[in-house]
């Protein structure tokens, strides 16, 4: 096994770690949210009062038929939450505890059979983070199976037992690609090796975040050519493809991490894709709600619906509050709040991001290409090779607080509505 | 808090609609100078760290106030050594506070008012940049400098240097040096020669700082001692003549992480390099005479016109050091070399992050078009 040493980035120590405790959690409620993947436009299946089983359409995406969402567990639509000028932001399913699951069996073609079932959405592709597309022959596939981020899940004890299936999630991800299926672990995580797929590659990596960010893993073993599509997901998705082909059910279960120095007791749940996760939260007012992690997770506090990719759920206070002087004062205390701690300024500082940014591009450099929408300089910067997570520790850091993974996100977004 | 509850009382006034709202920038200002505002992450990254614009660039004013202590204390030591009389430490203190608080005034005075003023023109807010520029600017003058001179320098390098390219972190050369640089041409006679080193000084008395007197045809024994120009007792701008104290604040912006070491070190290197070329005195005179540690440890580090890339860094630093000497020895013409050093390399900057970015580029097309011949 290869290991490969990251030298640049941030550990980011905060209170709240999840001790090692599992409990089953089965939620009221799971929804669907069309927000949680890029460049999807959802045409709805459903509408509310319909009896749904696990495996039923809830959606399929405008742009590609294809690929076709579907119910994380069984029971009855209860709500379509739309927003401004009525684009769908939820498909809420009330959960009837029967566990009612469509058979995918009978369907051979595993593309298809992953297309049909809804599992299909867990892999992304880069660039963009858009779903992958089942049309592409991807270069390599790539999963990470440690996540580096603050306070993030212990995938050593997620994945647990369910090894047997992680392999067989891993024999069907490696026939489709032509290249190498990259399995990236650090020195904890050591899953067991499958000696059946030949193209299946496991590396070390070593060091603080974002060693663990697929970007980070992508760039030191294989970066993007323009031109060019890897696909990644992450151990849980894994295991929920090799439930498909071993039972023929999508099986929406995922063990979640509550993380954050606003929760009790942190632990782990084992609960369901899009849960509803405010019966398991004892939620302070003045506190935030994020699915993921706080450098790349999403505010979930309004609907406290779980996001689709996410095995991790923080809650820490609001950071609304003045402080005195606040820019003078020594600070030994670790961070514990939203407080943007200044205001947004223009660049001045140089050289901060090259200290936490473990790729070969100049983060300054194309932060500003993405500013000022040039597409030709994006690319030569090495756009293709990044996307906005793996600015999360540049945007942490900056003292002039702007909002960087927004600005690389809009530069990837603009370039792909300008190019596909 | 009494004082809280006063500000958010008077607060819609400055807001849009209000009363006072052409004054907004100016309110902001104060605010967020009193208390750090109860701002949250929107998107992105749930927290950020407790590094603002504002704490950075206090840490440079810190850093500066070893220096901004010796000069004033210098002031009068300078002054009272050229009349020949002997003063208590706080009597030489008091000489040199009375001369520098009013430079002080006027540098703050005179550019914080531009500062307000085009924020609120361009409804941003006030940016804090000018807190250090305004803080450098008296510490490079010489001491008896005409208050209404420091105020048109104030003014040009803030207005000219500064705000048309659009503010703090547009600006092309350093403000700080580009005020230095509009007296030095502009009033030549006022900013050179013996005359204006030493406040007030005795007529019979020469008040030729080192750089003045090796271009005047002095040798090495014609200078002070190499202790005394390194612990500061010699005529020069305010804030230049103690290296001690340069070091002090030095270090500490290198520790902080404000400062590049890069810089630093590159701007030694081509110093030293440069001297043991071309230079008949020893190289750690040029080190030690005139501006040259002051510009490298506060001025060559300003990461707004320094290079931006790591490698640029180097580049732009040991072009830096290099070019001081070279001036310093082949035009005697302009003594203080590091100034004028400076001030070309801000220019060249971009030009150098250009060409490090360019071989970054290259590099990336290259690996495209290798796997282009792959795949075919």
């Amino acid at each position: 096994m290869d290991k490969i040493k990251i030298r640049k980035g941030l550990d980011i120590h905060l209170d709240g770690k999840a001790t090692k405790q599992l409990e089953v959690f089965e939620p009221m409620f799971c929804a669907l949210k069309p927000t949680d993947f890029i460049g999807v436009l959802p045409k709805l299946h459903v509408t509310e009062g319909d009896d749904v089983k696990i495996g039923s359409v809830l959606f399929h995406d405008k742009n590609n038929e294809k690929i076709v969402f579907t119910s994380p567990i069984s029971g009855r639509v209860k709500a379509i939450v739309r927003g401004d000028k009525r684009a769908i932001l939820a498909v809420v399913v009330e959960n009837d505890g029967k566990n009612e699951a469509i058979d995918f069996s009978s369907v051979s073609n595993p593309i298809e059979k992953m297309l049909q079932s809804g599992v299909w959405p867990l892999l992304r592709q880069r660039p963009f983070a858009t779903i992958a597309n089942p049309a592409d022959k991807p270069k390599h596939i790539f999963i990470s199976m440690f996540d580096t981020a603050p306070l993030a899940p212990d995938y050593n004890f997620i994945i647990g037992n369910q090894q047997n299936t992680f392999i067989e999630g891993i024999k069907v991800l490696s026939k489709l690609t032509d290249g190498n299926v990259y399995v990236n672990v650090c020195k904890d995580v050591r899953p067991c090796v499958s000696a059946d797929a030949k193209n299946v590659i496991y590396t070390e990596f070593e060091g603080p975040h974002p060693a663990g960010n697929i970007g980070t893993q992508i760039n030191a073993l294989s970066p993007i050519n323009k031109g060019e599509v890897v696909w990644y997901c992450y151990p849980q998705d894994v295991i929920t493809v090799g439930k498909l082909f071993l039972t023929g059910r999508y099986d929406s279960t995922r063990i979640i991490a509550t993380t954050g120095s606003a929760v009790r007791n942190p632990h782990y749940y084992q609960t369901r894709t899009g849960a509803y996760v405010a019966q398991i939260l004892d939620i302070d007012e003045n506190a935030r709600v994020i699915s993921g992690n706080v450098l790349t997770g999403t505010n979930i506090t309004s609907d406290k619906f779980l996001c689709f990719h996410d095995s991790q759920v923080t809650v820490i206070p609001e950071g609304n509050k003045y402080k005195m002087f606040g820019w003078l004062r020594p600070v030994f205390r670790r961070i514990n709040d939203t407080n943007t701690n200044g205001d947004t300024r223009p660049y001045i500082m140089t050289g901060q991001f090259e200290r936490v940014f473990p790729f070969d591009i100049y983060p300054m450099q194309l932060i500003k290409a993405c500013l000022i929408k040039d597409i030709e300089q994006m690319e030569e910067l090495g756009i293709y090779e990044v996307d906005a997570e793996d600015f999360a520790l540049c945007e942490f850091i900056d003292p002039s607080k702007t909002q960087i993974q927004q600005i690389i996100r809009e530069g990837l977004e603009f370039i792909r509505k300008e190019t596909c | 808090m009494g004082l809280r509850n006063y500000i958010d009382k008077i607060k819609p006034n400055f807001e849009e609609g209000g009363k006072f709202s052409k004054f907004h920038s100016t309110f902001e200002a104060f605010e967020t100078f009193l208390y750090t505002p109860n701002k949250v992450t929107k998107s992105g990254t749930h927290i950020r760290n407790y590094v603002d614009m504002k704490r950075s660039l206090i840490a440079v004013v810190f850093a500066l106030i070893p220096c901004f202590l010796f000069g004033t204390w210098n002031i009068g030591y300078q002054h009272f050594l050229s009349l020949g009389q002997d003063v208590t430490f706080w009597q030489t203190v008091g000489y040199g506070l009375l001369k520098i608080i009013p430079l002080y005034l006027v540098s703050y005075i005179v550019g914080l008012s531009i500062e307000f003023t085009f924020a609120e023109i361009r409804h941003e807010d006030v940016n804090e940049g000018y807190f250090v520029t305004g803080f450098l600017i008296p510490l490079i003058m010489p001491v008896d400098v005409p208050l209404w001179m420091l105020a048109i320098a104030v003014a040009f390098s803030v207005i000219i240097g500064k705000e048309v390219f659009g503010g703090s972190g547009m600006n092309v050369v350093n403000p700080a040096l580009l005020a230095r640089a509009f007296l030095f041409f502009s009033y030549p006679s006022k900013m050179t020669g013996d005359n204006v080193w030493i406040a007030e000084k005795a007529d019979a008395y020469s008040g030729a700082t080192p750089l003045g007197t090796i271009f005047n045809g002095g040798s090495v024994n014609d200078l002070p001692s190499l202790m005394d120009m390194f612990v500061g007792t010699i005529p020069g701008s305010i804030g230049e003549t103690s290296k001690i104290a340069i070091l002090i604040g030095g270090i500490f912006l290198i520790v902080s992480g404000i400062a590049s070491l890069r810089i630093i070190i590159a701007t030694f290197a081509g110093a030293i390099a440069m001297s043991l070329m071309i230079s008949d005195i020893p190289f750690y005179y040029h080190l030690l005479m005139g501006g040259f540690m002051f510009g490298t440890f506060f001025m060559a580090t300003d990461p707004v016109t320094a290079t931006q890339t790591n490698i640029g860094k180097w580049i732009y630093g040991f072009l830096i050091g290099a070019v001081a000497i070279l001036i310093r020895v082949a035009n005697p013409g302009y003594p203080e070399g590091m100034m004028l050093a400076i001030l070309l390399m801000n220019v060249f900057a971009p030009l150098i992050d250009w060409c490090v970015v360019a071989v970054n580029i290259r590099k990336r097309k290259k690996r495209w078009a290798a796997a282009e011949r792959r795949t075919r």
